[in-house]
């Protein structure tokens, strides 16, 4: 079978916070329809990394391409209207609006107005948000807003879908839920997703990228890695 | 807020409106018909204000700036073009474009909201001593003298495409009114638009709305540009009303008072700052005419207890109630039927 298309890749990608080597040098590559999970230790440099490619930080050195354009230091809104879909570490939601127009607000920038209606109504359905689709986000669990964007996210049909630890705080059924959700996203769209909890990666994923200081440690399966006892010593040694 | 207001409301309060201007003038007397177009720029600038900063979320503390440029602009191009009908398209042009270039910079430089704020009211003080410097005869525009800080004369209206046929003061305050309904429709069915809602998202989470794919700038710019615009056309029908537009539309108590009418109103609707525009108006100016108390003290108290005790405005305040009280009244029926159903379900 021939190798699928790279459509994300980053070329010596570097973002230093004075001293500190957050992101160190990273050669990346991730091909269309791929799932990807990133993994490592609290510090790692994950999130800002995810950050570079989302264009909330603006890399130090390096290149971050997207589909054969290079996207270095492009704004956010850039590399959204590429057709990315992006959900923050930190919940990022219209807190004084309600669940459904949230959803819309991420649908309609895409579609017209009855399109975007249709999605929304569909996302609802397919992540059973129908009891909340009226209630102010602001007002709701954390597992739920957790929920809420992953379905903004869902509602603009993206093909590349940039995930930050979307089940941190999620109860064992919503985490299942969100395992679930992201396998079949990944029937449309790549993705990347960072996450923490090792039984949703080894539910979702495929390929895994470790992180260590950083740099990339290793990429293999996850039995891999875990048989790995130096990756073992990175991961599993900081986590407990 | 909900995004989705409605622009049903919207229409019901125009409809109020229309009602109001026709039985005016058998309520009013004739001298307080005549003071009401002031009051109606006045107004439009507090709506022009509730659009950009409640909707939008972009504190502009120099609103007037705006305000003020519309009704200079107005003044000059009337003098020069010899008609009001040109020279409010012109007024409103001016604030929207002075807008947009400010809005370039800042908004494009990425100045932080808190900078936004007193980069306005800068502006708008900068414009206040730049307009008081104007007094000699060499400062004129075409034929129109600046005046310095005397002001210069505002035209009044006219029939469109007749510069002579002046309008009458009952019909300056029917068109008055009309482009009040009209600058008040378009903003309630603005802010229900795909643009307006993205405005809306802004001021919700500004991050998360340049991660969904809005270029956050660009709306923020045009918001800005078409409250200007708005606060210009205020500015028009304030400077007719008074015959004359001085400094004083640039200076610090202009824009203040503007954001003490969106606070009492209420900064998340658009009806209430209008309101509340008339509503203070006129209880500071019968202040005024008595000495006992102080018509800027009685006007800082009442800001005061607003911002206290009822911090969202008055009318989202009174909207609330309402909507509680549906709420318990519907609760109600509900606890009514189901004894009414044990009831019956045990006889
Ligand atoms: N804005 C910032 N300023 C300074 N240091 C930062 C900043 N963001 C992250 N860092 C540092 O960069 C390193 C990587 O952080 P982060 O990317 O958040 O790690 P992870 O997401 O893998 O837990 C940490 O040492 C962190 O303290
Ligand atoms: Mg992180």
């Amino acid at each position: 079978m021939a190798r699928r298309e790279v459509v994300v890749e980053t070329r010596n990608l570097s973002m230093h916070f004075g001293g500190v080597r957050a992101v160190d040098n990273v050669d990346f590559e991730l091909r269309e329809k791929e799932l990807r999970c990133l993994i490592g230790p609290n510090g790692a440099g994950k999130s800002t990394f995810f950050k570079c490619l989302t264009g909330q930080l603006r890399p130090t050195s390096g290149d971050v391409v997207i589909r054969d354009i290079i996207m270095t230091g492009r704004e956010s809104h850039e590399i959204a209207s590429l057709g990315v879909g992006i959900k923050t570490q930190v919940p990022n939601l219209f807190d004084g609006l309600t669940a459904f127009e949230n959803l819309w607000l991420s649908s309609r920038r895409w579609h017209g107005d009855r399109r975007a209606n249709t999605l929304v109504k569909e996302t609802i359905d397919r992540l059973e948000l129908g009891e909340i689709r009226g209630s102010i986000v602001g007002s709701l669990a954390h597992g739920q807003r957790q929920m809420v964007e992953l379905g903004m996210v869902v509602a603009a049909e993206p093909w590349l879908v940039l995930l930050d630890e979307p089940a941190a705080g999620m109860t064992d059924e919503e985490t299942f839920k969100t395992a679930e959700l992201v396998r079949e996203i990944n029937k449309t769209s790549a993705l990347i997703v960072v996450e923490h909890d090792m039984n949703f990666i080894r539910a979702i994923s495929d390929i895994v990228t470790l992180f260590h200081q950083g740099s990339i440690f290793m990429e293999d399966n996850m039995d891999v890695i875990s048989a790995d006892p130096r990756a073992r010593e990175i991961y599993l040694g900081q986590k407990t | 807020m909900r995004l989705y207001g409605t622009f049903n409301g919207t229409l019901v309060i125009a409809g109020l409106a229309i009602i109001f201007t026709l039985i005016a003038p058998s309520i009013f007397q004739f001298f307080t018909i005549i003071t009401l177009t002031q009051v109606i720029g006045l107004s439009i600038l507090a709506l022009s204000l509730a659009l950009v900063w409640g909707f939008g979320g972009i504190l502009c503390f120099g609103q007037s700036a705006f305000f003020g440029i519309g009704a200079y602009a107005y003044s000059v191009a009337a003098v020069n073009i010899g008609g009001s009908t040109g020279s409010i398209f012109i007024a409103i042009l001016a604030a929207a474009i002075f807008a947009a270039i400010l809005g370039y910079f800042v908004f494009y430089g990425k100045v932080s909201d808190v900078y936004l704020a007193v980069i306005t009211l800068t502006v708008s003080l900068i414009l206040y001593s730049l307009m008081r410097r104007t007094s000699g005869p060499e400062y004129k525009i075409g034929k129109a003298l600046l005046g310095g800080f005397n002001g210069t004369g505002s035209a009044p209206l006219n029939m469109p495409g007749d510069g002579s046929a002046m309008l009458f003061p009952m019909q300056t305050f029917y068109v008055s009114m009309a482009i009040l309904i009209i600058a008040y429709v378009f903003t309630g069915w603005l802010v229900t638009t795909k643009f307006g809602r993205v405005c809306i998202s802004i001021r919700e989470n500004e991050v998360r709305t340049e991660l969904l794919g809005y270029d956050t700038r660009l709306y923020k710019l045009c918001l800005f540009s078409i409250s200007a615009g708005i606060a210009g056309l205020g500015g028009v029908l304030f400077c007719v009303g008074v015959t004359r537009v001085t400094p004083d539309v640039f200076s610090l108590g202009q824009s203040a008072l503007a954001i003490i009418w969106v606070i009492v109103g209420g900064r998340m609707t658009l009806i209430g700052p209008i309101l509340a525009t008339f509503v203070l108006y006129f209880l500071t100016s019968s202040l005024g005419s008595q000495q006992i108390l102080n018509a800027n003290l009685v006007l800082g108290i009442i800001l005061v207890i607003f911002v206290l005790i009822v911090p969202n405005g008055v009318v989202p305040t009174i909207m609330n109630w309402f909507e509680r009280r549906r709420i318990k009244r519907y609760a109600r029926q509900k606890e009514r039927r189901m004894k009414l159903r044990k009831h019956r379900a045990i006889g």
